[in-house]
């Protein structure tokens, strides 16, 4: 079943096209990645499909009904949830304030104060930040950062999960923990979909990718496929 | 006091400054004025409290889409702006400058003004209770991301622009039958909307009793040193605020737990 469909999807910066005429699917379950060099408007399809920014024209067909024109927080609590390229947290805020918002406001809605701070506890164990609820969340690393940021993702509910660059400036052993933890996620039943640069981790956890450039898609299949693709290879992999 | 805690309800945790107390508390001022002959004094009061709420709904709805700077100038720029108006409505139609307001004895006042005092404070307690106070700070930090996790941004900044306003324009309706004549200088002077922002800095944002401390000690603070040093007044009281507030970024309130920081670092040591 699709969960995500986009038809024509197009977005103009002045004369820039982000997106010019983008089709896809996200099927239920799946692990999608998106993948094309700097500036082929990966980002820029993420923000179209949360509601961040409106797209010149286009169909988001979010679990048969059209987002499109939807806010972000009415997204949110359509079930799907992103989180950012550059950690967008609520900085001067603890772990578990931050997490406590998601829950307070995400799909979970009218839910007890107590219950949420009972299960935000539950997810930090899960995205591997036991214990650290009391913390500032700026003042962490960049890679606890990342997995508070999934964490208040997943703390709004969703069924679908927009990931944007999670494995950026991590080290190997961060970037490995990053790649469980997605594929945990999954387990539990949320679909993902995925930008990455980080060649190796894409490769290893998507069941299909996406390569866009210049706001077009160039190439599509699974991870074999497109390392066979002749036009990937020229373009973005270099080889 | 009022004015100082209901702007930091707003203000104190998302970051937006308005410069529009004075708007607020001048058009509780008029709604007495205007209205004070024919109703009760309570009455009065509370449509002081409405006029504002409609009116900060309206600032809001046009206004809260700017960011930072651009909404502190418009909220000052919109302050000046119903002065100017107001006054040339007077001129040009009443044909006259101020208006004669009908006095109520002082215990009345004294006892409204308490009452409307304790109002403000149980409401920016309990907004800093609610999940909703959670969200204006959220909205503080990071607009986006608060919108991303299911918070209406615009719904809740604006009610709590209009709520946090309610209570001033109480006060402005309180205030005037004490001062019996006004005029839209009285009313509306710009210094009733830097004020609470000093206040609130001076006593420390981020904590109720912070803007009471800094409300309270600013006034007494102002009155003694008009009274001991009349030559000298405006430059120690300036002196006195840049010092608070280089020195003490978190204000008075922020002393408190600085000295026993202090106290326990030199324990270890």
């Amino acid at each position: 079943m699709r969960i995500l469909e986009g038809k024509d999807l197009q977005k103009y910066f002045g004369g820039l096209a982000a997106a010019a005429g983008i089709d896809f699917h996200i099927n239920q379950g799946e692990i999608v990645g998106l993948i094309g060099p700097n500036g082929a408007g990966k980002t820029t399809l993420f923000n179209l499909i949360s509601g961040s920014i409106a797209p010149t024209s286009g169909i988001i067909m979010f679990k048969g009904e059209n987002i499109l024109g939807l806010k972000p927080h009415q997204i949110c609590k359509r079930g799907l949830a992103r989180t950012f390229q550059l950690v967008k947290l609520f900085g001067s805020m603890t772990v578990s304030q931050n997490i406590l918002l998601a829950f307070l406001f995400g799909r979970s809605g009218g839910i007890h104060k107590s219950d949420a701070e009972r299960e935000s506890s539950n997810l930090l164990e899960f995205v591997g930040l036991s214990g650290m609820g009391g913390v500032i969340a700026k003042e962490m690393t960049i890679a606890n950062q990342k997995r508070l940021e999934v964490a208040r993702a997943l703390a709004t509910k969703p069924e679908l999960l927009l990931l944007d660059e999670l494995m950026a400036g991590l080290n190997p052993t961060e970037v490995a923990e990053a790649t469980e933890l997605i594929l945990k996620i999954r387990k539990k039943g949320v679909t993902i979909f995925m930008i990455e640069h980080v060649m190796k981790a894409i490769m290893g956890v998507s069941d299909r990718i996406i390569a866009l450039h210049y706001g077009k898609k160039i190439s599509e299949g699974t991870p074999e496929e497109i390392t066979a693709d002749k036009t990937v290879r020229e373009i973005y992999l270099g080889i | 006091m009022v004015l100082t805690v209901s702007w930091t309800v707003f203000s104190g945790p998302t970051r937006y400054i308005s410069l529009a107390s004075a708007a607020f508390f001048g058009i509780g001022i008029y709604v007495t004025a205007v209205l004070g002959d024919g109703l009760p004094f309570l009455a009065v009061i509370a449509f002081g409290g409405f006029a504002s709420f409609l009116l900060a709904l309206l600032v809001g709805l046009s206004s809260l889409r700017l960011r930072g700077m651009y909404f502190t100038i418009f909220t000052f720029g919109l302050s000046e702006f119903i002065r100017h108006s107001v006054l040339w409505w007077e001129v040009n139609i009443t044909g006259t400058v101020g208006r004669l307001v009908v006095s109520a004895d002082n215990i009345t006042v004294y006892y409204t003004m308490l009452t409307i005092v304790l109002l403000t404070l149980a409401m920016a307690y309990f907004t800093k209770k609610t999940k909703y106070g959670l969200a204006l700070l959220a909205i503080g930090e990071s607009e986006e991301a608060a919108d991303h996790v299911g918070i209406n941004v615009n719904a809740i900044k604006i009610v709590a622009f209009a709520m946090s306003t309610f209570f001033v324009g109480t006060a402005g309706a309180t205030m005037a039958t004490r001062w019996t004549y006004i005029d839209p200088s009285i009313a509306f002077d710009p210094l009733l909307s830097f004020m609470p922002v000093l206040m609130a800095i001076f006593g420390g944002i981020r904590r109720i009793h912070g803007q009471i401390i800094g409300a309270t000690v600013l006034t007494l603070l102002a009155d003694m040193l008009l009274t001991k040093f009349p030559y000298y007044y405006n430059l120690l009281y300036g002196i006195i605020l840049i010092a608070v507030i280089l020195f003490l970024p978190e204000g008075l309130a922020g002393l408190r737990e600085k000295v026993t920081e202090r106290r326990e670092s030199a324990l270890v040591k």
